[in-house]
């Protein structure tokens, strides 16, 4: 296996470091009048694990099956490792993927679906042995060697397919939905142990999803897709806690959005009047004094507390508890504002419940408040 | 609904299973009838079938048929699965849709039509070229292959659909080329199609009588015009006979293949207990 990468844990920021492993420039993919694909540009570096998120038919799979070359393209280039893979066929090409379907050859036992990469590359017998034993051991499949894939349950048979598609040390591993066959306690696992894989064998990994938990455990770094574009490209961090434009503070997480006028603007605060109260963000951020602008608020960077009195003053809002969701962990209040919009504020429950007189239930009286450092501003 | 049996339903059912098999009965029953006309009942007798043992005709007819039906087969199965893969596998190439369509044209085209025209090309054929020279076996066979082959590249085509790309795109990726993957991958998988599809093109070339009887030539009978051209002089016990052995063979086929199937059952279940027994 080839050793982790040493050059930088953020190769995308270092400028004039590492060349980029994998260099999509100007790609575009058509279906008679449909556009899957449109126009992206993405760099990734040598040992990312790099997650492409959208929901179905954004064109994120499309991208991924460009790269194996399953599809052409209408335009623009890939580049795999400084070659263009215009005219390189998909049987030629330094990637592997491991599919949705997992795609197990079913006449074909466990050790000769991962022997199967292997033997058409010529690697010597005695070579073939050892790696295959080697990925097995590594993806805790020794005792299943010789089992064919439908007598293996859906957890076996996805690690198969991964052990399938590293055994050839592939310089660029793709996932296309890896873990959405699996039922959910089984994944989250899953989510970890993959990275933890990768982590070891230092390949570079494009992992497709739909689930928005799943990119954000899983990747270094990923973009949100919509309509054959990329909204916004970044660490799972910065995509969460500062996103671009309305479309990924709704499609990541959930957000509260209140529509405002920006009233000041200076280099270390920002003042906008919202309908229901003043906003005061304590950073500064380029906007134009008097545009309209949407403000965000995440559930869980809204505090509650249960009170009679009106409050005033910036980032603070009187409401009533119109319904509650109660999660276990976390309890969902959704707050009727005066005027009438409803704000989702999420609370831990990290205590149990003493008194009535304590517990905020339905109809009470509360006010919600927010720290000038979490509100998101969002010009689009 | 499912607990009083309607009267109505159990009587069609009776009656449709009489008028099925009844008939088939009867003509084994027949077959060991010792009289010479066929509907006169002269008590139990193997006699017919020595008669047909030791028939040079019979024998001859059923030989030349088994010949045709397995040549048949081969080709069909061939030429259906290239023309299957073509249409399903090969993306969108100038004349898919006309190919498609001529591919099944057989299928609906009236036997007569086809056999009439085959006649006409092999005759216009040896005049300009000299070949075949006499109709028979030859003819016969090609004749056979154009029409089964479009059943099997229908059957082919189904299963090529059903069975989606990924397996294919999965092997290509691991680094196989094109042939390897056919090879190693799409055959493999299209077996059980193949065997049916071969199945199918001998069965559908042993059961042929309008077109054999156009594209033959004298002395070339196979079992069908043979049979054919007998019942034309009158029932005869002999071929009752036959005809009991043919059904014989016929069942234990099928029984055979039922056993198979239940077999392969029983291996996929217990698959499916393994995988849910050691799930980690």
């Amino acid at each position: 296996m080839t050793g982790a990468p040493t050059v930088s844990d953020t190769p995308w920021l270092d400028q004039d470091g590492q060349k980029p492993l994998v260099q999509i420039k100007g790609v575009t993919k058509k279906y008679g009048d449909v556009t899957a694909v449109d126009n992206v540009d993405l760099d990734i570096y040598q040992g990312e694990l790099f997650c492409l998120l959208g929901g179905s038919g954004c064109g994120k799979s499309t991208l991924l099956r460009m790269l194996a070359g399953f599809e052409s393209l209408n335009g623009g280039s890939i580049t795999i490792d400084g070659m263009d893979m215009a005219d390189v066929p998909a049987y030629e090409r330094p990637t592997n993927m491991m599919f949705q379907s997992y795609a197990l050859f079913p006449h074909m036992s466990v050790e000769k679906n991962i022997a199967f990469g292997l033997q058409q590359d010529r690697v010597p017998k005695n070579d073939i042995v050892d790696r295959v034993h080697d990925i097995l051991t590594l993806v805790e499949l020794q005792d299943f060697k010789k089992r064919k894939p439908q007598q293996l349950s859906g957890g076996q048979r996805q690690r198969v397919a991964l052990a399938r598609a590293l055994v050839k040390q592939p310089k660029l591993l793709l996932l296309d939905e890896p873990l959405a066959a699996l039922d959910k306690k089984l994944r989250k696992q899953t989510q970890f142990e993959l990275a933890n894989i990768q982590e070891k064998v230092g390949v570079t990994f494009i992992v497709v999803t739909h689930d928005q938990e799943e990119a954000m455990t899983l990747s270094s770094r990923m973009a949100v897709m919509d309509a054959g574009r990329f909204q916004q490209i970044g660490t799972p961090t910065e995509i969460y806690e500062f996103p671009d434009s309305r479309f990924v503070a709704d499609f990541i997480g959930s957000a509260n959005f209140f529509e405002g006028r920006v009233t000041e603007d200076s280099s270390d605060h920002v003042r906008v009047q919202t309908d229901v109260a003043e906003v005061y963000i304590d950073h500064g951020q380029s906007v134009l004094v008097g545009s309209k602008i949407w403000v965000a608020l995440r559930p869980e960077k809204i505090q509650i507390v249960k009170t009679d009195e009106p409050v005033s003053g910036p980032n603070t809002v009187n409401g009533v508890v119109d319904d509650i969701g109660y999660l276990g962990e976390t309890s969902i209040y959704k707050v009727a504002l005066p005027n009438g919009q409803i704000v989702d504020v999420t609370a831990p429950n990290q205590s149990r419940p003493t008194s009535e007189t304590q517990r905020i239930t339905w109809e009470d009286k509360v006010a919600i408040s927010w720290e000038p450092s979490s509100v998101m501003l969002l010009n689009s | 609904m499912y607990g009083k049996r309607s009267r109505f339903l159990t009587i069609m059912l009776t009656l449709g299973l009489a008028f099925f098999y009844i008939p088939m009965i009867l003509l084994i029953i027949y077959s060991f009838n010792y009289s010479k006309i066929v509907p006169v009942w002269g008590g139990w007798s193997l006699r017919w079938y020595e008669v047909l043992f030791q028939s040079e005709e019979v024998w001859s007819a059923v030989s030349l048929s088994l010949q045709i039906a397995f040549i048949n087969a081969t080709f069909a199965t061939i030429l259906g699965a290239l023309a299957g893969l073509a249409m399903v596998r090969f993306g969108r190439f100038r004349g898919r849709t006309l190919f498609g369509g001529m591919l099944v044209a057989p299928l609906v085209m009236p036997e007569v039509i086809t056999g009439l025209s085959l006649l006409v090309f092999f005759i216009s054929l040896n005049e300009l070229v000299g070949w075949p020279a006499e109709r028979g076996f030859t003819t016969i066979t090609i004749a056979h292959i154009t029409f089964s082959m479009a059943f099997v590249a229908v059957t082919i085509q189904a299963r090529l659909t059903g069975m989606g790309e990924d397996l294919e795109e999965a092997a290509a990726d691991l680094g196989a080329k094109p042939f390897k993957v056919l090879t190693a991958i799409t055959l493999p998988r299209l077996t059980p199609a193949l065997i049916s599809g071969w199945l199918l093109a001998f069965t559908l070339s042993l059961d042929d009588l309008v077109i054999a009887s156009f594209v033959t030539g004298p002395g070339a009978n196979t079992l069908p015009i043979l049979i054919f051209s007998r019942i034309r002089l009158g029932l005869r016990p002999d071929i009752n006979a036959l005809a009991t052995i043919i059904i014989l063979v016929i069942s234990i086929c099928v029984l055979i293949a039922a056993i198979l199937m239940f077999r392969q059952q029983r291996a996929d279940l217990r698959d499916q207990q393994m995988a849910a027994g050691e799930n980690s």
